[in-house]
């Protein structure tokens, strides 16, 4: 082991960095480096900064320990992005904590990216090609502004190339910068040129050896300077293939290391744990390196061909395992870890006197400071959902060691109960709130979907919780959260009422359901962020102010909604069908399908499904509001939309390929006519009695001159038109096995996987709705059979008909549903069933209407009239009653 | 003649108190800040204290002439503010020579004159250096970070303006002070450099800084040794805390630099921290005996006074010292 001189560099950021001869080898991030990486050069060239310092702050988290700046490009102001690149990162403290290596070919750069780092960086680089003078006044410079200097073995005849003219060169700089200049012996670093090795012209075979050499000798004669280089040149040769790469530049730090090399430009993702190599490729690669046969290099040449791979994946920086266990806790909870919690909970555990303690201390702290940075706005709803994750998990390593010891178990801020009302399935919202809520030392009780009232009254009573809370998508579920509201008033429960879901309001509690509970107080949630605020704000010393003015808001709402109402003119319904939309029906309008009737599609291919994805509504399902691909550079949001978005490649990856998941459809098209508001639907065209009538709803608000009020029923020709006309139904789902695996990650305590696979089932079963239009469009209708459009114009819909759903704002009366899965047979051909309420379980199905009329386009209802609904429940024959409870959301 | 450096190496030096708080005393008026300068000058002037050195120099030495007696070493001159950034609120850009050079003949003369009547302890005067009222680090747009309210060539030309004329006015040492954002010091520390280029001649330096709350920080962010890093390429007399914090409050960080570091320490504190009026309370007594604290430690070279503290704290500090020899570095490094 060769002795080097004695030497310490100090530099810093916001924080020091200190290079000992003790040090271990010191990591220079290179990705910041225009010259280096295509994707930062776009963003700087595109002036996207905030992508730019993402980039910076990722090489940072993964290990940089000093960032390597470079904006040396012809079509870039090089000064000006090197300026206002630097000044971005003085803002960001978890970049700017690590000192800067300013990197230019050209001096006026250097400079003025030195005026703005206020800690000690170091400039890369200066050197004697063009002579002493300019050399002495640059370093000169570099000293008064406080910077370390890398020095290029390089001068007014060239880049040294050999071990000689390397020391030469070196040596020169090094007295000049000593003895002229008075530059701080350790503040000098040499870079002695890596260059590329194996290159198949011979005077490159001693290349790395020469630097090694050099390396060495610098470290022994040249007191207090250092050596540095930019290591992937050395695999120059082997562009594409990682796997030899990655081998050479472990290989070659493995010696320049030895040699005495303390820095240096490395890739950490192209990097091989040296003694991970594989035998035979290393000592390949070290016969290349060392030049220790005449024929490495086509030996190498040729095993190259044979271990061409990928290389390794990205290196997880697992430096935070160092700290102390509580400060370890903390840190999986905050960046929402899994991996090592239950050997950390473990060692905790042992550390204090009663398991409690371990939740109540550590555990809570960690989870107090997730709390804050969400209701900060600093972390998003899918990183709370991974940190209660692993609470949840270190809950359950505690939970055996509380029960043994049979205490009370740990004290909550308060009981909240969780339900899905009766004949609805959906959850995701409802487990999303649970979720937050748990995070926020509330016990939660989730008692989960289709849940009746009774069971929601008895569970509150036998529970004493102080809070329910419920939740439901379909607009029947509006009705039946109203008949909890009851029956809590008469079982004379007194605690607060939460409402949420996507067709609840604030209206609709104001109006529909406070007043229906008057011994306690019902609240509407817009969503998860604002469930922990109402919550402590119900159950906190000042909940009478709360409540108090909750009920005069309420109060207000209600008199709105009423004077509101009173101001709205509806038509009448005659007035209304006097107004309908009249359209062209013809054989172009009216095109024969190919193939009638019902077609059955089992096991549908998953992969087929994924292209087909529209992702901005799953953003929306973890409250990350922005249009997909946009929201994943979203200034704000981006960053956690990015990870939640490689999350749910990674699980649909899994579901696809595994096949976790069943898609199963059934389409069908019919004859029809259309006879008033009615769609009939036949076998045949001519039958006497058809086989199942749609019944349509009409708008009745008062229309601008020259607009129609529109009913589904317009868009199909009229019996008396003589025209026959046809209509579809389909019926898709992609929740079949979803069940298991939900419940697999929930015994897991992995709330983030199982609110994820249920997010994406849905998103698959929606591809699959858009995939079965497409079908029926092009082969079984077949009037689209030349529509050439991308994915993305079919997301956007710009395709001709529509396919709206039964309890949708087209036709807002689920009912229809009923007769629509009975001419597809649809619960006999997918497995999908309807809950009392209609709801479609398993919960991740579609179902609708196609209409193919070119003029066919989405529509809402809108609010009707009580003769509507009741014209309605006479054409269906049920009782106005049982109508107008289905009905409620639309009635004005 | 004893150097400064000579004598540090025995005895501990005691650096004066507040200016603006002995000021405050005077109850001085607007006319008192004109006063034969700028009678007719469109701004109000009151307040800005460095202008008295010229409009009232017998307040300025009557000031000097007190924490002198109180046993200081070393008088700052009153030029906290003078440069033209910081006089640009004003419209006096163009009184920053006058201020700095009068303000530190005024020193000189004081200093002088206790000098000569007790020779065996030499006073000195430091040129002060404050960190002007813009951060080169720090965004004034919260909506823009990338933007600058100065730059770092514009502080060059300010700081090298006040060099030269504190230079020129006979200081002794020049001294960096108040420092919450580095890089304001570090293009105090440039501008130096070139002055004593310039000049073919150099002073000892003192470098100041302010960790603004017990996160360890400074405003823009740096831990102490981060801080001491970035200005440590310059060849210092002293490094150390002034001003934001007590003195118990700086004494972890102090500890940081004294052992970090090869050049001496100084601390001027404030006279605790600002009671709800904006007065600090701390009488003579009770900062002395959290100084007493840190001379005990051996953390100290240079001690004084910062906001709030006047001639009868620096008379407890100094009174305090004479028991104490100086800090030994504590640094094995080279």
């Amino acid at each position: 082991m060769p002795k080097f001189t004695h030497s310490i560099l100090k530099l810093s950021g916001l924080e020091p960095l200190i290079v000992t001869p003790e040090s271990n080898f010191v990591n220079i991030g290179e990705r910041t480096n225009v010259t280096g990486s295509r994707a930062f050069l776009r963003m700087i060239r595109e002036g996207d900064f905030e992508a730019a310092l993402a980039v910076a702050r990722e090489q940072v988290e993964g290990g940089a320990q000093i960032i390597d700046i470079n904006m040396d490009e012809g079509m870039l102001d090089g000064k000006e992005s090197m300026v206002r690149f630097l000044n971005l990162i003085a803002s960001e403290p978890d970049i700017s904590r690590v000192p800067v290596m300013i990197d230019s070919s050209r001096w006026e750069i250097i400079e003025a990216g030195l005026k703005c780092i206020q800690g000690k960086g170091v400039v890369n680089s200066i050197s004697l090609k063009e002579g002493e003078e300019q050399f002495i006044d640059h370093a000169k410079k570099v000293k008064r502004y406080g910077a370390a200097v890398i020095v290029m073995a390089f001068d007014e005849n060239g880049q040294a190339d050999s071990y000689e003219r390397r020391i030469e060169i070196c040596k020169r700089s090094y007295d000049l910068l000593v003895n002229v200049v008075g530059f701080p012996k350790d503040d000098i670093i040499f870079d002695p040129n890596i260059f590329p090795v194996a290159t198949g012209m011979e005077e490159h075979n001693n290349n790395a050896l020469d630097f090694f050499r050099a390396t060495q000798w610098i470290r022994q004669n040249l007191p207090g300077a250092h050596v540095s280089g930019g290591v992937s040149n050395v695999s120059f040769s082997f562009r594409g293939n990682n796997r030899v790469r990655e081998a050479m530049h472990s290989a070659f730090l493995y010696h320049g290391i030895q040699h005495g090399m303390d820095m240096g430009i490395v890739n950490p993702s192209m990097l091989e744990v040296y003694d991970d190599i594989d035998k035979e490729l290393l000592e390949y690669v070290e016969d290349v390196l060392l030049n220790r046969r005449p024929d490495a290099t086509e030996r190498l040449l040729e095993l190259a061909e044979r271990v061409r791979g990928d290389g390794k994946k990205k290196e997880i920086d697992l430096s935070w395992r160092k700290a102390p266990v509580q400060a370890r806790l903390s840190h999986a909870l905050v960046k929402g870890i899994v991996e090592f919690i239950d050997e950390d909970v473990e060692e905790c555990r042992q550390l204090y006197d009663r398991p409690i303690h371990v939740i109540e201390g550590p555990l809570m702290d960690g989870m107090n400071v997730v709390g804050d940075l969400f209701g900060s706005g600093k972390m998003f709803l899918p990183q709370v959902v991974k940190s209660a994750r692993v609470m949840k998990k270190a809950v359950a390593v505690l939970l055996p060691y509380i029960e043994a010891e049979k205490s009370g178990g740990r004290t909550s801020s308060g009981k909240v109960l969780m339900a899905t009302v009766k004949g609805d399935v959906h959850d995701i919202g409802k487990n999303i709130v649970g979720v937050v809520l748990g995070c926020n030392n509330y016990e939660v009780i989730d008692i989960g979907v289709m849940v009746p009232f009774d069971k929601i009254i008895q569970t509150a009573i036998d529970e004493q919780v102080d809070v329910i809370g419920l939740s439901g998508l379909i607009t029947p579920s509006l009705d039946e959260m109203v008949t909890v509201a009851k029956e809590m008033q008469r079982a004379g429960l007194s605690i607060p009422l939460l409402i949420g879901g996507a067709t609840t309001s604030r209206v609709h509690t104001a109006v529909k359901i406070e007043e229906h509970y008057t011994n306690g107080q019902a609240v509407h949630v817009v969503d998860a962020s604002r469930a922990v605020s109402v919550v402590e704000s119900l159950l906190g010393a000042k909940n009478k102010d709360f409540v108090a003015g909750l009920k005069t808001e309420y109060q207000r709402l209600r008199e709105h909604h009423a004077a509101h109402r009173a101001d709205k003119q509806l038509l009448t319904l005659a007035e209304s069908r006097s107004n309908a939309l009249t359209l062209d029906f013809n054989e172009t309008n009216c095109v024969a399908p190919k193939k009638l009737g019902v077609q059955v599609y089992d096991n549908y291919p998953l992969e087929e499904l994924v292209p087909y994805i529209d992702w901005t509504p799953f953003f929306q399902t973890w409250e990350l509001h922005g249009k997909y691909p946009k929201i994943l550079t979203d200034e704000v949001v981006g960053e956690e939309a990015r990870s939640l978005f490689a999350d749910a490649q990674d699980l649909l990856k899994r579901i696809v390929t595994e096949k976790w998941l069943t898609a199963k459809a059934v389409t069908g098209i019919f004859p029809a006519n259309a006879v008033g508001d009615d769609i009939e639907i036949y076998v045949e065209h001519g039958d006497e009695a058809p086989l199942y009538t749609q019944r349509s709803l009409r708008q009745q608000t008062k229309k601008a001159m020259g607009q129609p009020n529109i009913a589904l029923s317009d868009y199909i020709a009229p019996k008396t038109s003589g025209v026959d006309d046809y209509i579809g139904a389909f019926v898709v789902t992609t929740g079949i096995g979803l069940d298991e695996h939900v419940a697999r990650f929930e015994a897991d305590h992995d709330d983030y996987n199982s609110i994820l696979i249920k997010a994406l089932a849905d998103r698959l079963a929606e591809a699959f709705a858009e995939r079965m239009h497409e079908v029926v469009r092009k082969e079984q209708w077949g009037y689209g059979s030349d529509e050439q459009l991308s994915k993305d114009e079919l997301i956007k819909e710009h395709y001709r008909g529509i396919r709206p759903a039964p309890g949708y704002p087209a036709c807002p009366d689920h009912t229809e549903k009923i007769g629509l899965f009975e001419i597809l047979k649809a619960t006999l051909h997918t497995g999908v069933e309807l809950t009392e309420n209609l709801a479609m379980t398993p919960v991740s199905s579609v179902s609708g209407w196609y209409f193919a009329h070119p003029d066919a386009k989405y529509f809402g209802l809108g609010k009707i009239t009580d003769e509507q609904i009741r014209d309605l429940s006479e054409r269906k024959n049920v009782p106005f009653d049982e109508m107008d409870r289905w009905l409620s959301s639309v009635k004005l | 003649m004893n150097t400064i450096q000579d004598i540090l190496k025995n005895r501990i030096l005691v650096l004066d108190g507040a200016m603006g708080t002995m000021i405050q005393r005077y109850q001085l008026e607007e006319e008192d800040f004109r006063k034969g300068w700028f009678e007719d000058h469109p701004k109000s002037l009151k307040g800005n204290n460095d202008l008295l050195s010229l409009t009232r120099p017998d307040v300025i030495s009557a000031i000097h002439r007190m924490y002198f007696e109180a046993g200081a070493d070393i008088a700052e001159t009153n030029t906290f503010s003078g440069t033209t950034i910081a006089q640009a609120d004003y419209d006096l850009e163009s009184a920053v020579y006058d201020i700095n050079y009068h303000s530190a003949k005024i020193a000189r003369e004081v200093a002088d004159e206790f000098t000569q009547k007790d020779p065996s302890k030499p006073r000195f005067v430091a040129g002060s250096i404050g960190p002007t009222n813009r951060t080169a680090s720090i965004s004034p747009d919260v909506n823009d970070p990338g933007f600058r309210g100065v730059t770092f060539d514009e502080l060059v030309i300010a700081y090298k303006q006040q060099v030269n004329a504190l230079m020129d006015g006979g200081v002794d040492l020049l001294l960096v002070e108040t420092i919450f954002d580095t890089l304001n010091a570090k293009a105090a520390l440039f501008a130096i450099d070139e002055v004593f280029e310039d000049r073919g001649t150099k002073l000892p330096i003192m470098v100041s800084g302010t960790i603004t709350d017990q996160s360890g920080r400074t405003l823009t962010g740096q831990t102490t040794e981060a801080f001491l890093i970035s200005v440590s390429h310059m060849p210092l007399l002293s490094i150390g805390l002034n001003c934001a914090l007590g003195a118990s409050m700086m004494r972890p960080y102090l500890q940081v630099l004294s052992q970090k570091t090869d050049f001496c320490v100084s601390a001027h504190p404030n006279a605790g921290l600002p009671n709800e009026f904006g007065q600090y309370d701390e009488t003579p007594e009770m900062m002395a005996v959290q100084i007493k604290a840190f001379l005990d430690e051996g953390l100290i070279n240079i001690i004084g006074g910062c906001c709030g503290t006047t001639p009868d704290h620096i008379r407890a500090i100094a009174e305090l010292t004479k028991n104490y020899s100086p800090r030994k570095s504590h640094s094995a490094e080279n």
